[in-house]
């Protein structure tokens, strides 16, 4: 059974229709990008797995339970879905480890001393060793996206969602944010990336999606995608784009 | 000429400074120098009519009943400020509830507040609440005048507090709202644990600063007999003969005392506010 399940997922904000039928799978360790124009509806769509955003028809279904349903336990479905933001949108009253142990603590009330052993060991992990008591406004764009990817790893989800999240960086902070997540890759978290870096997508991707106008204009392994495009929009983006 | 009404001039230049939030720290010098040259003159007058103890004599014979006076002065504000800060936030909170029902009284409670002058709502909360509540244990509560003024004065500044945290709360980015929601916070627990804490610090100098005009508007309870430092020092000139050169150094020292109380809150709150305008 698929991790993730969107089948003809339709979502419109007013008259505007932004998805219109987008349906793909996500397999446990599997690591997809969703690549297209901007205003396309890649943001628009992982929002809809976590449930940020509501969708009017179609089904979504993480590990078996269905997004699209009223009586929806947003909780379990957000244990279970990770999410890190182009704008890092850490707290900014806290410090890095408090950041990454607010929603452990707060949230699921696990026991303190366990989130903090865990929370330390996420930040080391993404390479932030030291910076545990730093405020957010005294960390570079590169870091904080990092401790906001170990904030959202700290509720030990299945599934991770990065929307652009290396747009607003500076060149030489990407580097570092794309290692982790590589790392993470790596390790069999399951990844759905919103990216506009074709290099890092041909690199980690396991299945690219090419997304245009609210629907999946084609998809396939990145090295067939990239290099023989079918669909002649495809072809014109990843040519203004590579 | 200048020796027949050396006050009113003075009380003139007085008044002329007390509504500037720019007064600094050598303003407030001048101010005292004014007050004890005034002071001295109303001495001199003393002297010209030695039947009767000078205007200053009086005034120091006095000044300890000022002085309780003030002390309700401080309490109402206190408790004006308690109350007004505490359904205030609350009323704040209400005004951007998702529910109409919650949100439009909310709106409409803040605004009637807001925009009303406080002596009329002074006025209609006298008139309106009773002098006596009966309590649930069946004890009746006496609700003295000092404590229907606490009321009134609370209800502009909570319209206010909550128009503050209202705005506080707008003010953070929707981003807040929404990586707490991904991280599976409610809304109750986003706003206790992740946006209020935001608010605090920029809500804080504007509080203040409506702490202070607060405390500057207790004394309108004199009007109604409240026997706060105004009320007392009207008091004590009719019981001391109700001379005419009385009401300058007695006024000229309820103006001092006000000022020596307010005027360190509003360095205070600058300082606050320099302070998290170079955090931020
Ligand atoms: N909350 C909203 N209300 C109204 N319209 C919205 C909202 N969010 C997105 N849209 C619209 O939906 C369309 C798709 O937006 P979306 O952010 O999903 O695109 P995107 O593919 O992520 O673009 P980008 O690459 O620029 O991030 C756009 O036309 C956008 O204006
Ligand atoms: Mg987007």
């Amino acid at each position: 059974m698929p991790l993730v399940e969107v089948h003809d997922v339709h979502k419109s904000f007013g008259d505007l229709e932004v998805l219109k039928g987008v349906s793909f799978d996500v397999r446990q360790g599997e690591v997809v990008c969703i690549i297209g124009p901007s205003g396309s509806g890649k943001s628009t769509l992982i929002r809809c797995i976590n449930g940020l955003n509501n969708i009017q028809q179609g089904s979504i279904k993480v590990e078996g339970q269905e997004v699209n349903d009223p009586n929806l336990n947003l909780l379990e479905l957000r244990k279970k879905v990770g999410i890190v933001f182009q704008q890092y949108n850490l707290f900014p009253h806290k410090t890095a480890l408090e950041n990454v142990m607010m929603a452990p603590v707060k949230v699921l009330k696990e026991p303190k001393k366990e989130v903090e052993e865990r929370a330390r060991a996420l930040i080391a992990k993404v390479r932030l060793g030291g910076k545990e008591d730093v405020y957010p406004g005294h960390l570079s764009g590169g870091q904080q996206q990092r401790v906001a990817i170990a904030r959202s790893l700290a509720m030990r989800p299945d599934v991770m969602l990065f929307d652009e999240v290396t747009a607003a960086l500076d060149p030489e902070t990407v580097k570092e944010v794309l290692l982790t997540i590589k790392e993470l890759a790596a390790e069999g978290m399951t990844c759905i990336l919103v990216t506009h870096e074709m290099g890092f997508a041909r690199e980690v991707a396991d299945h690219v999606y090419f997304t245009d106008r609210g629907v999946i204009v084609e998809h396939g392994p990145p090295e067939e995608l990239f290099t023989r495009a079918k669909d002649e929009r495809t072809q014109r983006f990843l040519s203004q784009v590579v | 000429m200048k020796t027949v009404r050396p006050f009113r001039i003075d009380a003139e230049a007085l008044s002329s400074f007390l509504p500037s939030r720019a007064i600094r720290g050598w303003q407030g010098l001048l101010l005292l120098g004014i007050f004890l040259a005034s002071l001295a003159a109303a001495q001199a007058q003393g002297v010209a009519a030695p039947q009767t103890p000078s205007a200053i004599a009086t005034l120091i014979e006095w000044m300890p009943f000022i002085l309780k006076g003030f002390v309700l002065n401080l309490v109402m504000s206190f408790l004006a400020m308690g109350i007004a800060t505490v359904l205030g936030i609350a009323l704040g909170m209400l005004q951007l509830s998702h529910s109409r029902l919650l949100r439009a009284p909310a709106w409409i409670i803040t605004h009637l507040f807001r925009n009303s002058p406080w002596l009329v709502i002074l006025f209609v909360v006298m008139l309106l609440v009773p002098f006596e509540v009966e309590l649930p244990g069946g004890r009746n509560l006496i609700l003295s005048d000092w404590i229907k003024a606490t009321i009134a004065f609370s209800l502009p500044v909570m319209a206010n507090v909550s128009e503050i945290v209202r705005g506080a709360i707008v003010s953070i980015p929707r981003g807040q709202w929404e990586s707490a929601e991904s991280l599976a916070f409610t809304r109750g627990q986003t706003l206790r644990w992740i946006i209020l804490p935001q608010c605090v610090k920029r809500a804080i100098p504007p509080w203040m600063n409506w702490y202070a005009l607060l405390a500057m508007a207790t004394p309108m309870a004199s009007i109604l007999g409240v026997r706060e430092a105004v009320g007392n020092a009207q008091a004590a000139m009719e019981a001391a003969g109700a001379r005419p050169e009385l009401l300058v150094p007695f006024y000229l020292f309820l103006l001092l005392l006000f000022f020596a109380y307010i005027y360190p809150i509003s360095i205070w709150t600058r300082a606050i506010e320099r302070k998290y305008a170079v955090e931020t």
